[in-house]
């Protein structure tokens, strides 16, 4: 709404200045007449203006702006003509505001304001009352927080939010409730494994949806799915490459022509589903395999830390981590290489990976983040895995990434990421504070030799405990971003983003 | 039978208080094992030194240095790591030395450094072989090395007090580990100033966590983070302060591990590291020497037991040391003042002669 109306400012402004102007060319132009009407009317007569009007004020050079805005009201005429008899009469006025300025900016990669604010009082009531609105529990923040990141929320997983519902839960679906508390509890971890599992629980919703009468499916689906989505960014915070797929899927549901049959519209949409699954994330590690196994050589030493790459815990046809499986084919290839296996506290996501490649037969070391410096000297090529590549080139990945990144840099090993196009964001970050994802504090106690020191950290008062989930490397250490779409330098990110909304 | 020990009541006694030492450092250095911190296995040491030229049987200068130097070998080979003990001794044989020349009269600069004078005029100075007898001798050495005692009490007090001239208010530092000198560095600024404090754990032991405590305890604003978060929060820091366990003779450090991390990240953003090291800890060894070097303990820390199969066909290397080239550091504060890195060749040169340097 906020947005609605700071256009329809904009259109005011403009259309003040762009009457000043056509009242100086105005003895030049017959239609200009026309041309000067508000565009705020909604005038089903417009259409014979278009045509001529182009033409109009292309002979003044120095009436750019003007050439530009007649040229934009010709094509909100056109628009409006061909939306014309529609019905909605007080549609065209605001959609005629709100297709200008996108179609303006059409060039340029959009935007994404931040929405996570804990430490501005409104932003989270506004939230609190929506959460309510949609009937969804709001989950209370726990422990104290490092002031640093005041702004973000820190949850433990002690108190997960399923807690709250009722049984049965009537707002949400079942299978949404599931996955909420997988994530919740680390079951389902890895941006990989959450898209994929999110993906199959709308199609289970999708399955058990029934249009409600006097409802037009692609409307109603697509609010159905809305407290869904506060729900699991309730559980944990939503990630790039699930909000890309949250995205394709609302675009697939209004794009559904209103005369479709709820079983057409109910299998073409799980269609799109699975289509997305197979070409995005399944084919697309087939492509990326492709390409790394061209780099990697005989008698390399490959540092892989796979606290940046996921497993996939629920049955899909996908069996293992980008990098995981990069390995693996490369071993199947008959490549001969060694693998060190770099782990950090206090998630320990490395031995599972350890397990899946010793079972393949490669050779393994395996040592912890803070020796990295000890055992880069017998490294040849660092592989990373990305949660997210930005906008600006940074690559956003478990905290620690950037670090071994650094460290390679000091020691001049290349550094490589493997990354699906489809988790590319238009985001841009410096650092890994503004946002960012705090996981449980208590996950940081660790009991040795019988004496656990953090047992009563939340009784002290100056005491903090800090546990990042993301952190973002500067362009400058990697040397290369294998995607499937080839292998691109880091700073080519933009590029792929603006193809990619092109097509769409 | 050793020179100069042989059986008297008195020397029982030294024999098995020099056994007992050893055995304390073969179990295991400081930090790891019976929890003795570097101040006090320097301070140990000199006592146990200053108990053997007390009471062990000799008669020149030349005798007592060689019973020192065969004590300190199979010191130092009870445990390399714990370069305190060797520095201790090359102290001691230091002293010596200077209360020879001083009782033969000669002055003590002259015969410190081999300047190309000294090389043409007086070739015959370096084969002294600190034979002569002097009566007072024994009185002076025991005297000199009561005074290396009460500067080793000092040590800390004096890094202590330069804590102010380095901590604004408002400051964001950043540590690693546990260190004792560190930790009573940041507590005596804490006094007058209010800052942030930053712990980096250090896995696999977690010594983080104790220095964390201890800090909050009095009543400093610490945050513990993991070792993988060190970059991440680096653009936040003001200054890094670390300890370490040896100070090397090109200026390097031997320190915990995860250091170097730590100290590349700074380096990054420009952050200045301030290593608090007494002067004990300067050592003449370089980095170089490869097999003496690393220090690895028990892969178990870092694999548990309960891992299972897998455990047979991977490699694990859990080393306890790094190597951080001097070029990162930029300021070491000692119990003399402050110096930059690139200085610390000289006071090495001040403090052991250098045919000791091998022990």
């Amino acid at each position: 709404k906020e947005e609605k109306q700071r256009l329809r400012k904009e259109k005011k402004q403009q259309k003040k200045n762009k009457e000043k102007n056509d009242e100086k060319t105005s003895h030049e132009e017959q239609p200009a007449g026309s041309a000067s009407q508000p565009p705020a009317q909604p005038s089903p007569k417009a259409v014979p203006v278009p045509a001529s009007e182009a033409p109009a004020p292309a002979d003044k050079p120095a009436k750019s702006k003007a050439d530009l805005k007649a040229e934009r009201r010709a094509r909100q005429e056109a628009e409006r003509a061909s939306k014309g008899k529609k019905g909605d009469v007080g549609q065209p006025a605001p959609t005629g505001k709100l297709k200008a300025p996108p179609s303006e900016l059409q060039p340029v990669v959009k935007r994404l304001p931040e929405h996570v604010q804990v430490d501005n009082p409104e932003v989270v009531k506004k939230l609190a009352k929506k959460l309510e609105r949609q009937q969804i529990p709001l989950r209370s923040d726990y422990g104290y927080k490092v002031s640093l990141f005041s702004h973000l929320h820190q949850y433990s997983r002690k108190a997960p939010l399923t807690q709250q519902l009722g049984i049965p839960s009537t707002v949400i679906h079942p299978a949404i409730v599931r996955l909420g508390l997988q994530y919740s509890q680390g079951i389902v971890a890895g941006s990989n494994a959450r898209s994929v599992a999110l993906l199959h629980a709308f199609q289970q919703v999708i399955r058990d949806y029934t249009t409600p009468p006097n409802e037009e499916l692609s409307r109603d689906l697509v609010n159905k799915l809305k407290p869904y989505i506060s729900f699991l960014n309730q559980c944990r915070p939503l990630s790039a490459s699930m909000g890309n797929a949250i995205k394709y899927i609302k675009k697939e549901i209004s794009n559904i022509p209103s005369q479709c049959k709820e079983e057409e519209a109910k299998i073409k949409l799980l269609n799109c589903i699975e289509r997305y699954i197979n070409e995005k994330i399944v084919l697309a590690a087939k492509a990326i395999a492709k390409y790394s196994i061209e780099k990697i050589s005989d008698g390399d030493v490959i540092l892989f830390p796979p606290n940046c790459s996921f497993n996939v815990t629920i049955s899909t046809s996908i069996s293992s981590s980008l990098v995981n499986h990069i390995l693996c084919e490369a071993f199947e290839k008959k490549r001969k290489f060694r693998v060190i296996v770099v782990d950090s506290r206090p998630r320990l996501e490395g031995r599972e990976a350890l397990r899946r490649l010793v079972q393949k037969g490669i050779s393994c070391t395996y040592v912890l983040i803070s020796a990295v410096s000890y055992i880069l000297p017998e490294v040849s090529k660092v592989f990373l895995g990305a949660h997210a590549l930005l906008a600006n080139g940074y690559v956003m990945s478990r905290v620690g990434t950037s670090q071994i990144a650094l460290v390679a840099k000091a020691f001049n090993v290349p550094v490589l990421v493997c990354c699906e196009t489809y988790k590319f964001c238009e985001r841009v970050q410096t650092d890994s504070f503004v946002s960012n994802e705090l996981d449980d504090p208590d996950d940081l106690i660790v009991t040795r030799k019988g004496k656990t020191q953090l047992e009563h950290w939340q009784k002290v008062p100056s005491l903090g405990l800090l546990n990042l989930v993301y952190d973002v490397t500067p362009p400058d250490f990697v040397d290369l971003v294998i995607t499937d779409l080839g292998m691109i330098p880091c700073t080519s990110v933009p590029v792929v983003l603006r193809v990619k909304n092109v097509d769409q | 039978m050793r020179p100069g020990l042989h059986e008297e009541w008195g020397e029982i006694d030294l024999t098995e208080r020099i056994e007992a030492f050893l055995s304390d450092l073969k179990r295991g250095g400081s930090g790891t094992g019976p929890l003795r911190g570097s101040a006090e296995m320097a301070r140990e040491t000199t006592a146990l030194l200053r108990r053997i030229a007390a009471q062990a049987r000799w008669s020149n200068a030349g005798d007592l240095m060689e019973i020192i130097r065969t004590e300190g070998r199979r010191m130092t080979a009870a445990q390399p790591s714990e370069t305190t003990v060797g520095n201790m001794i090359r102290r001691v044989l230091k002293i010596i030395r200077e209360e020879y020349a001083r009782s033969r009269g000669s002055s003590e600069e002259t015969d410190q450094q081999e300047s190309l004078h000294k090389l043409l005029t007086s070739g015959g100075l370096s084969e002294e072989n600190f034979r002569q007898h002097f009566a007072a001798l024994k009185a002076n050495v025991i005297e000199a090395i009561n005074e290396l005692l009460t500067e080793l009490e000092g040590t800390t007090d004096n890094i202590k007090m330069q804590a102010l001239e380095h901590i604004h208010s408002n400051e964001v530092i950043m540590t690693i580990g546990r260190s004792r000198t560190v930790e009573a560095f940041l507590k005596d600024a804490a006094r007058k100033r209010k800052f942030h404090v930053i712990v980096a754990e250090c896995a696999p032991f977690c010594q983080g966590h104790k220095m964390a405590t201890s800090l909050s305890e009095a009543g400093i604003e610490t945050t513990v983070i993991t070792d993988a978060a060190i970059f991440a929060v680096m653009s936040r820091v003001n200054k890094v302060i670390i300890g370490t366990q040896t100070v090397l003779a090109n200026g390097g450090l031997r320190a915990v591990n995860g250091t170097h991390t730590l100290a590349l990240a700074a380096k990054h953003h420009s952050t200045p590291l301030i290593v608090c090291a007494p002067m004990f800890k300067l050592s003449p060894q370089f980095p170089n020497e490869e097999d003496t070097f690393h220090k690895f303990v028990s892969p178990h820390e870092v694999l548990p037991f309960t891992e299972g199969e897998i455990l047979s066909k991977v490699n694990v290397h859990c080393p306890v040391f790094d190597y951080v080239p001097p070029e990162l550091i930029t300021l070491f504060i000692s119990n003399i003042g402050g110096h930059a890195p690139s200085y610390i060749y000289r006071l090495m040169s001040e403090l052991y002669h250098p045919e000791d340097h091998e022990l």
